[in-house]
């Protein structure tokens, strides 16, 4: 597959883009924008309202999220951009291909690599380190909203810490599922203060939320939100104390790079109902797969092959 | 002889009826009387008189117009005439048993409900209080079958019963009965008779209304005539 | 005697522009009682009753509280957050619609636990079990608490709004005409329900109706207000009984069978 940073060589090509700003939002935007996120970053977990500007994309397809990758962004950053764990999809490749042109930075599908990852659904299984940016990409930021439909209200709640409600969610899917059946945008409470909503992330990545190194930024565009947990922030995810909260397991490792622990996706392989267990993370898996063809030859040449 | 339990002095009532002008209804004027700890005193005179209006003064359930409305609760002599609305209220509770004409009750609360409900507010414990209920009603010959049924439905009579085991069942040291046994036939009314001996012979004050004569007669230790008591004004 | 009232509102005034809310009213209200405050529609009962109950701030006065731990507290200069946690511990508003009272969109469980769920009650087990209790203690069949409060009838919601506000223990309670909206049957066992609730519990009550039957039933003591102020006070009965301000006797003369 074909790197587009690798096409970008010289470095003053970068600020070659006739008729746009560099990183295409123009530079009081961009200021609105980090203003924003140093307040969310100052009061974790808060939802800081920002003037979403219109993209050259439909919302729902991360507009938010571009926001504040071109609000961060640098000629020396390395941007990394997966949706649901993938780098090859048509969203992630997309906006890659935007920030190629538009800000001139190097892009990667290696997590290790990246100072800056944008993200919808996942946190990479990688660990992320310090100095590491996270981008996700927010639909819905209101973890309230379903059950309390007045922003004025579910405002005071988060200025009181009044979150009643959100155990009211909790209970009403054990009720109705005999267990918390919430196994996406799972509620957390950041550093004991908001609660805040993951969005859309499966709850098998709210762990690697909590005291990650990384700085965590959170873009909703329709919804005109930013939010952010610091580096080391304590993310709890919210439970009962005889439901505890506990993540997804799955039966069989990684069909392709033998992984278990990791968040599988399920890939119908035929018209005869044949389907297999896959990393979502397509850089992981296919780090694992290289590490294990270096060290002992692969052992599923063709299954990686097929997903390659 | 011991201090008296009910002392009314000077007491004076009318209604001033605003929706008519502010006509002024003078019904009780100067009216002084005292009843004792085990006296049974049955007040007369001619109807309009204001025998009723006495008795619902006494309760608090009218406002005296002048006078006082002295009640002996335990050391105290409480003005039910002045005392704010809570004072009065506690008086009913342990104190002053009212036996009216009519019976009010919450719906759908039973019968043996109400009436232990009475001895609960003056001061019994569950247990006792459902067992002076049972006792009082039984006393009154109110069928069983009755007793965990609502009193809504029930005859004037068997009303009238359950209004009386109330407040027999509260074991008041003052009652004020208006018409007791009215709607009663004569078992029925001796029945009744036989509690109000009772409670004056344990000591209580008792303040009376018999719309017949036999039965105030059989309890009365004496007479206050009001229409008496008005000419001598 | 020396009994303490739990309530104490002192010249507490309302308005609207240069309409009249409230003016000036004056209210204790004692542990275990039951208080009526009765007018007509715009007589400005209402409106006291959301001065008290904190949804609405009232222009002048003080409504101080007695609680827990005997000191008084003064709900007009508390923290927002204090306010809205005593209404959600220490105090209950039952609203006349108790679809503007209960959360629609979750289960009669889910609607009694709030309460609990928000003083950080988090186990699901001990939270079900007290909705369990609450559900009967209204008479609402144990086996409906995973129904949603629109498959209930009318009287049930307003039972459902009754458990969910006392399910924390408050001490007092405002009510804005709760049986309001009911049919005769119903309000009686409604009625039935309160007059029990409030005696085993020693719970006190303010009662907001234009229902003269109801407040005689319920409330020992009767407030009547006309045109924003307390136009006469006392003993629920000697005020229809024998009403003295010429507005008591015509409400007490309006009624069929008071």
């Amino acid at each position: 597959m074909t790197n587009p940073a690798e096409r970008v060589t010289n470095p003053a090509e970068r600020v070659t883009n006739p008729g746009y700003n560099y990183a295409y939002l123009d530079e009081q935007t961009k200021r609105m924008v980090r203003r924003a996120l140093l307040k969310a970053v100052a009061v974790p977990g808060y939802q800081v309202p920002f003037a979403s500007r219109e993209m050259p994309l439909p919302y729902g397809w991360g507009t938010g999220g571009i926001q504040v990758t071109a609000s961060v962004i640098g000629p020396d950053d390395t941007l990394k951009v997966i949706d649901q764990g993938a780098d090859d999809t048509t969203n992630a490749v997309s906006i890659r291909q935007f920030f190629a042109r538009v800000a001139g930075v190097r892009t990667t599908e290696r997590t290790a690599e990246a100072t800056l990852i944008q993200t919808r659904h996942r946190v990479p299984e990688t660990p992320l380190r310090e100095g590491q940016i996270l981008v996700y990409q927010v639909p819905l930021p209101e973890p309230l909203r379903k059950l309390e439909p007045r922003e004025t209200e579910t405002r005071r709640m988060h200025a009181l810490s009044e979150y009643g409600l959100m155990s009211v969610k909790l209970y009403e899917d054990v009720t109705r599922h005999g267990r918390i059946a919430t196994s996406y945008d799972y509620p957390v409470m950041v550093e004991e203060r908001y609660v805040m909503a993951p969005s859309p992330t499966p709850k098998f990545d709210n762990p690697k939320m909590h005291r990650s190194p990384a700085l965590q930024l959170f873009g909703a565009g329709r919804e005109k939100r930013i939010y952010a947990v610091p580096p080391y922030t304590r993310v709890r995810s919210l439970d009962f104390d005889d439901y505890p909260f506990e993540v997804q397991e799955f039966d069989t490792p990684c069909a392709l790079c033998g992984s278990s622990g990791v968040y599988l996706d399920e890939i119908i392989t035929d018209d005869q109902g044949g389907k297999m267990f896959v990393c979502s993370d397509t850089d992981f898996c296919a780090q694992r797969v290289a590490a294990a063809g270096d060290s002992q030859g692969a052992r599923d040449p063709q299954g990686a092959g097929g997903l390659q | 002889m011991n201090a008296p339990a009910l002392v009314l002095e000077g007491l004076s009532k009318s209604f001033t009826l605003h929706e008519r002008g502010g006509v002024e209804l003078r019904v009780l004027d100067d009216v002084s009387l005292e009843v004792r700890p085990g006296e049974c005193v049955v007040l007369q005179g001619p109807s309009g008189m204001g025998k009723s209006t006495l008795l619902r003064l006494a309760y608090g359930n009218y406002k005296a117009r002048t006078g006082r409305i002295l009640v002996r609760d335990g050391d105290e002599l409480v003005d039910v005439a002045s005392a704010p609305p809570r004072r009065v209220l506690a008086l009913r509770r342990g104190t002053l048993g009212y036996v009216s004409q009519f019976l009010r009750v919450i719906p759908r609360t039973s019968t043996l409900e109400i009436v232990a409900h009475a001895a609960r507010r003056a001061g019994f414990d569950a247990p006792r209080a459902e067992a002076r209920a049972r006792a009082a009603l039984s006393h009154l010959a109110l069928p069983e079958r009755l007793w965990e049924l609502p009193p809504a439905t029930f005859s004037g009579g068997e009303q009238q019963r359950v209004n009386i085991a109330r407040t027999f069942a509260a074991d008041y040291p003052i009652l004020l009965l208006d018409e007791p046994t009215a709607s009663l036939d004569a078992a029925n009314a001796a029945r009744v008779l036989d509690l109000v001996r009772g409670a004056r012979d344990r000591g209580a004050a008792i303040l009376a209304i018999f719309h017949d004569r036999d039965a105030a007669v059989a309890v009365a230790d004496r007479f206050f005539d009001l229409s008496a008591a008005r000419q001598a004004v | 005697m020396t009994e303490q009232p739990i309530l104490r509102v002192r010249g507490v005034s309302k308005s609207y522009g240069r309409r009249i809310g409230c003016a000036d009213v004056d209210l204790d209200v004692y542990a275990g009682e039951v208080v009526a405050v009765v007018g007509e529609s715009g007589s400005g009962k209402t409106t006291l009753l959301n001065c008290l109950g904190g949804n609405l701030e009232p222009d002048a006065g003080s409504i101080a509280y007695r609680f827990t731990g005997d000191d008084w507290q003064e709900f007009l200069t508390l923290s927002e957050s204090r306010r809205r946690l005593l209404m959600r511990t220490e105090l209950g508003f039952v609203r006349q619609n108790p679809r503007d009272g209960l959360r629609l969109r979750v289960t009669a469980g889910a609607n009694v636990g709030e309460r609990l769920m928000a003083v950080g009650a988090r186990h699901y087990g001990r939270i079900r079990e007290a909705a369990v209790e609450w559900l009967e203690r209204v008479e609402i069949d144990a086996g409906r608490i995973d129904d949603f409060p629109l498959a209930f009838s009318g009287g049930m919601q307003q039972r459902l709004q009754i458990a969910r506000n006392l399910v924390s223990g408050p001490k007092l309670v405002y009510m804005d005409e709760p049986t309001g909206g009911l049919d005769v049957s119903v309000q009686a066992r409604l009625l039935d329900l309160l007059r029990r609730l409030a005696d085993d519990l020693g719970l006190a009550a303010v009662i907001v109706t234009h229902d003269l039957g109801v407040a005689r039933l319920l409330a020992e003591r009767m407030m009547v207000m006309r045109g924003g102020r307390v136009v006469e006070s006392g003993l629920t009965d000697q005020l229809l009984d024998d009403p003295q301000h010429p507005y008591t006797q015509l409400l007490a003369a309006s009624v069929l069978t008071p």
